[in-house]
């Protein structure tokens, strides 16, 4: 699974980070970025998921790997 | 405002979101209310059509004279791009995750030493006594200035937000705030401390020292905007779960819950509506607006919108999916969002922890403060 985060869209909530930690990192401003280079390790899929859906944004978005 | 609105306004916004989603009023200057989850999220991403330069939702009903002491306002809230983005750059680091860790010790202190206050009495007014105390010593904390004027602080915001249509009340508040300010301002162009307003004392901004105006807006509206926002949620929490004694026995024995009802509290008892002022005469969902018509986005009714949300009336502690717009959305998103959740969190944590069961006193007079932010001012309970 591999995810990504759209700067223009995210608006620091951080909803991401608070369900996903492992996978979503945020800075000062709040603002979302995604470790591992958007590849979610083994194991943090559902969380992720619930990151997607709980984002007020819709900023997260799931990008199929051959992208 | 009408009472009965106050206690229960979501019936009225239930029927709107049906007959009439852009509900037009003549009150108040003529005002657009806009109650689905679309309309509210599209209007807080329009900021070319629709300005933050007045966010007001009672008041500003005639041509207001500008603040010669608050030129700019209180930025970030109350100003677009450009004075927005880089006022909000300044402020957002100071509620940052790192930050807001720092201060979760601290709060969970106060809530438990305001719990060891009544807790042998058997009996305390969940929102004036607890909920009210906790956000003002907070950002009290951040602002660098003395908790013992919680009081004072609280008073002047209640002017400014809750009695916002006593003009003269409001005015007050508002003065004393700027007063306060300057005069912290002063001491800390001299004196700089580790605060919020002795760093912005001594930013540069574009080459320049961050204007005094500039400064002045920031401070009030970290005070304006992180007391009865914050304490509203956690007082309508504490009236929810004093209402709803299932909901607190399952968060009682299931604390790992704690996170996703926080989140459905703050959907559904969202205290915050913000207003927006139309830049153009221009066409919203069908709807004719003319340029410097005020728009309501209401949060509260947006989260409850049931094309948003499934059984959107009710509170649902493990609600997984949960896109609430509690905090707003876009731009202006709540800068200090992740603190007031930390709030929330340990001040529901802290009273479960010690009084695990409660429920309202018989007879007691439950009263709501409505308007601009929604939330009761008085829950007595017994435990």
């Amino acid at each position: 699974m591999r995810v990504r985060v759209d700067d223009d869209k995210c608006q620091g909530h951080a909803r991401c980070h608070a369900l996903a930690p492992e996978v979503f990192d945020v800075d000062d401003y709040g603002h979302s970025n995604v470790r591992h280079d958007g590849l979610v390790p083994a194991g943090y899929e559902e969380k992720v998921r619930l990151a997607i859906a709980n984002c007020p944004e819709y900023a997260i978005s799931e990008i199929s790997v051959s992208e | 405002m009408d009472p009965a609105y106050i206690e229960d306004p979501f019936t009225i916004w239930d029927k709107l979101r049906v007959t009439c989603p852009v509900a037009h009023t003549e009150r108040r200057g003529g005002a657009w209310l806009l109650t689905t989850y679309d309309d509210v999220t599209k209007a807080a991403h329009d900021i070319n059509r629709f300005s933050s330069l007045e966010v007001g939702v009672i008041g500003a009903d005639e041509e207001v004279e500008p603040d010669v002491l608050l030129p700019y306002g209180l930025p970030p809230i109350s100003s677009d791009p450009p004075l927005h983005t880089w006022t909000r750059r300044l402020l957002l680091p100071w509620f940052s995750h790192t930050r807001i860790e720092g201060y979760e010790v601290m709060t969970r202190d106060l809530s438990r030493h305001l719990i060891d206050g009544f807790i042998a009495e058997g009996h305390a007014d969940a929102a004036a006594d607890y909920a009210q105390q906790i956000p003002v010593r907070i950002i009290a904390k951040i602002l660098g200035v003395p908790a013992d004027l919680s009081d004072t602080f609280t008073g002047w915001v209640r002017d400014v937000l809750e009695f916002a249509d006593v003009k003269e009340r409001a005015k007050s508040g508002g003065d004393a705030i700027v007063g306060y300010m300057i005069e912290q301002l002063l001491l800390r162009k001299e004196h700089p401390q580790d605060d919020l307003i002795s760093e912005l004392a001594h930013t540069i901004h574009d080459g320049e020292p961050v204007d005094d105006g500039v400064v002045l807006g920031i401070a009030g509206l970290v005070l304006i905007a992180g007391i009865d926002t914050t304490w509203s949620a956690i007082g309508s929490s504490l009236w929810h779960l004093a209402t709803h004694p299932d909901d607190a026995a399952r968060l009682v024995a299931e604390p790992e819950l704690m996170d996703s009802a926080v989140e459905e509290f703050l959907r559904v008892y969202s205290p915050v509506t913000m207003a927006r002022m139309v830049t153009l005469d221009t066409e919203f969902h069908g709807c004719p607006m003319h340029k410097g018509d005020k728009v309501l986005m209401n949060f509260p009714a947006a989260n409850r919108d049931p094309e948003a949300f499934e059984r959107a009336d009710e509170v649902v502690l493990d609600r997984s999916h949960n896109r609430h717009v509690a905090f707003g959305s876009g731009i202006h998103r709540c800068a200090g969002s992740n603190l007031a959740r930390m709030e929330l969190k340990v001040a529901l944590e802290e009273w479960l922890h010690r009084i695990p069961e409660f429920h309202l006193a018989e007879g007691a007079q439950v009263t709501w403060a409505g308007g601009q932010v929604r939330g009761p001012r008085s829950v007595p309970v017994v435990f």
